[in-house]
């Protein structure tokens, strides 16, 4: 089937909610509307009210009562509305959903998903554009999944709901329409903590993960340069291998994330290259980020995000060194 | 041995113990005007003609911005709007209740109450247009909008502690919706505002939907007020379309928060209109519903009063109407003149200082800028609708 971001979603839950009748979808508008984005479309008339729930207001509760659920034998797929508005529930990540295997030496598991929109440049209001995702990296037990292409929303957020461990499951809004691709009609899974190489070139590694990704293959493009280009996929746990690999051939690194760059995901990616890969390098590994502030309001958000022509002059750099 | 065995529990016991049941408790919903039109002398708060005519008025503006900015909206001038038809009484009885050194929270929907305690207009379209300026608030004591449902109720208890140990006669206001009684900030916070007697007023209207979610499936509670006795503060609740009831209200629990008693007022009323801009109710809701509460409307009702208390010969509506709608017109003249702004926008205000390193980021972002400035040419910064 010829897919969006979203329709990949939409068709990953319906997948899996077929196949395992102990998954459970509830958030904040999913079940009767069937989500602001539909990505629970159809959910609701197909496995009914048991199974498909609209929810009170709660993101605490949204999050702490699916971890509940997931101790209890259930598949949990909860819906955060927007990532920004994931932060009152982080206390329920960090205390509860990260730590019940480690805590109970393995007798409790919280085999659930959180998926969540992220990342600017719909034009929403304050709070609708932020991409935390090394901060939930930094904390152990989760596992933290961005895709960028509908085969990977499908694929992976169906590894996700199998996975006997919680996951953050952040999607790319800006792109959730804006590119389609086939994929299999059938259930598929996409490996988590494995990155993917969009593009092989020798010249230098452009690492980049979710809405950026478009971007970076962008900046790729238009300069006509032979890239590594990787899709970093999941954030935690990271895939070393693949960033290690493709540096030390290259010799070369650009990293870009839409997230500030102070503590940015991209700093964990430098030191991982610092630890196993430095005296590869031929240039000092760039970073190409939002700024160190909040998302601006619509009216200037595009200049926060790191559009081609940023990416295209860190690279050019990174390559004349 | 100690027997660590417990013997089999009976199945039932003949024992009753006492039960705390919502359905044992009644809660009125206050009224000065009836559904029928019909109004009780007594309960008619004491203003004189010419703010009687004056709340109407605001509830023709509040109507008219809301028309006006949709259609903005439609066309792409401005963003996402929170329009906040059928709860004009709400927002308007409020508004006026409240005195000029109050701050006031709001949330979005409350547009007649920002312009009544001294935002502009201009500045309010600039706000929805994503005008990060506009959140100054010049001239108002209104704190910047709590997209983040909920976020705002313990800083509104906070700020009414300042007040009370500043020894100021004045109180904090909060404006909610139904959705954010459930947030865990509701709680923590209308309880710690009963703990301190903090002279804070949290108005909750009761619009009967969250996006798309009917009260019903929000709470199981019956009503939003009681829930103001878990926290040992009085609740108050109020017909939402009955703005004089609303303006009465209000007035009380605002006195009471002076005193020390912070005060929890639902106001029970309907969200006619989309969520926002980017929202189609039909597909949640029945068009009967929306029809039946368009027959409260709170503009009429609030006619069958003035008219039958004399005042509305007095009224020019249709004057009313066409100033509004000028006033409207001039203020989005008067956004569009708004100058676009440079990136230091971007970075200026976070911190007193400028940390050295966001003032390399904005240095480098800057020369960029100047070097190739053809590389953000198709930046807008207007809504693209
Ligand atoms: C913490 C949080 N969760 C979710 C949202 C998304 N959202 C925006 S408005 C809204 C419903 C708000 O309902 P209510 O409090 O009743 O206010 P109303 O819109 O009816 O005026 C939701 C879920 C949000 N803004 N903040
Ligand atoms: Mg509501």
């Amino acid at each position: 089937m010829n897919a969006t971001i979203i329709q990949a979603v939409n068709d990953a839950l319906h997948e899996e909610m077929d196949n395992d009748d102990q998954t459970i979808v509830f958030g904040q508008d999913v079940a009767e509307s069937g989500g602001v984005f539909r990505a629970t479309e159809d959910l609701k008339e197909t496995f009914g009210t048991e199974r498909v729930l609209d929810t009170p207001l709660s993101e605490i509760a949204i999050v702490g009562s699916a971890i509940g659920l997931a101790t209890h034998g259930f598949r949990p797929i909860a819906e955060i509305q927007f990532s920004g508005f994931l932060p009152p529930a982080f206390d329920q990540l960090v205390t509860n959903a990260s730590r019940i295997r480690w805590r109970t030496h393995g007798e409790l598991t919280v085999p659930m998903v959180v998926r969540t929109p992220y990342g600017a440049g719909v034009r929403a209001l304050e709070h609708h554009s932020e991409s935390l995702e090394a901060a939930y990296g930094h904390v152990p037990g989760l596992k933290v999944v961005i895709p960028s292409t509908p085969h990977d929303a499908k694929g992976m957020l169906i590894s996700a709901i199998r996975d006997p461990d919680p996951v953050l499951f952040m999607e790319p809004k800006h792109v959730y329409r804006s590119l389609r691709e086939e994929i299999p009609e059938k259930a598929y899974t996409e490996p988590l903590g494995e990155a993917a190489v969009r593009q092989e070139g020798d010249d230098l590694t452009v690492i980049s993960w979710g809405a950026m990704m478009h971007n970076t293959l962008e900046a790729v493009e238009n300069l006509s340069i032979n890239a590594d280009v990787i899709d970093l996929r999941t954030i935690s746990p990271l895939d070393r291998e693949t960033i290690l690999d493709s540096v030390k051939k290259t010799g070369r690194c650009v990293i870009v994330h839409e997230a500030a760059k102070t503590g940015g995901f991209g700093a964990e990616l430098m030191a991982t290259i610092n630890d196993d890969a430095l005296m590869y390098l031929e240039a000092p590994i760039s970073r190409v980020t939002g700024f160190d502030v909040p998302v601006p309001l619509l009216s200037m958000e595009d200049y926060y995000i790191p559009h081609p022509p940023r990416i295209e002059k860190a690279i050019e750099e990174t390559l004349a060194y | 041995m100690v027997n660590r065995q417990r013997s089999t529990p009976a199945e039932s016991t003949d024992v009753t113990v006492d039960r705390l049941s919502q359905a044992e408790l009644d809660v009125d919903t206050y009224r000065v005007v009836q559904p029928d039109g019909s109004h009780d002398p007594e309960a008619t708060p004491d203003l004189n003609d010419e703010s009687f005519r004056d709340l109407y008025r605001w509830m023709v503006l509040q109507r008219v911005f809301d028309e006006r900015a949709t259609k903005l909206q439609r066309r792409g001038r401005l963003g996402t709007y929170p329009s906040g038809r059928g709860q004009e009484a709400s927002i308007i009885g409020a508004g006026y209740a409240l005195a000029d050194q109050d701050w006031i929270f709001p949330y979005g929907r409350e547009t007649g109450a920002l312009l009544m305690h001294g935002l502009s207009m201009r500045d309010l379209l600039l706000y929805w247009r994503g005008v990060e300026d506009a959140s100054r608030m010049e001239g108002a004591n209104i704190f910047g909008l709590a997209i983040s449902i909920g976020s705002h109720i313990p800083v509104v208890t906070g700020k009414a502690w300042g007040m009370k140990l500043a020894g100021e006669d004045s109180v904090a206001f909060a404006n909610l919706g139904d959705g954010a009684t459930s947030t865990g900030a509701f709680h923590e916070g209308t309880n710690f505002a009963g703990v301190l007697g903090a002279p804070a007023v949290f108005f909750c209207q009761n619009n009967q939907y969250a996006i798309t979610l009917p009260f019903d499936g929000q709470t199981n509670a019956n009503t939003i007020a009681q829930k103001a006795l878990a926290y040992g503060i009085d609740g108050i609740r109020v017909d939402g379309n009955d703005v004089l009831a609303v303006y009465n209200a209000i007035t009380e629990a605002r006195q009471r928060a002076l005193e020390g008693n912070p005060v929890l007022v639902e106001a029970v009323t309907y969200r006619r209109g989309a969520h926002t801009t980017s929202d189609d109710p039909t597909r949640y809701r029945t068009e009967e519903e929306v029809e039946e509460w368009k027959e409260r409307d709170p503009l009429d009702r609030y006619q069958t009063f003035l008219e039958e208390t004399g005042r509305w010969a007095e009224i020019d509506e249709e004057a009313i109407r066409k100033e509004i709608e000028d006033e409207f017109s001039a203020a989005v003249d008067a956004a569009d003149e708004f100058a676009e702004r440079g990136v230091e926008e971007m970075f200026a205000y976070l911190y007193e200082e400028m940390p050295p390193e966001l003032e390399r980021q904005q240095a480098a972002f800057e020369e960029l800028l100047e070097k190739r400035p053809e590389m953000y040419e198709y930046i807008e910064q207007r809504p693209k609708g």
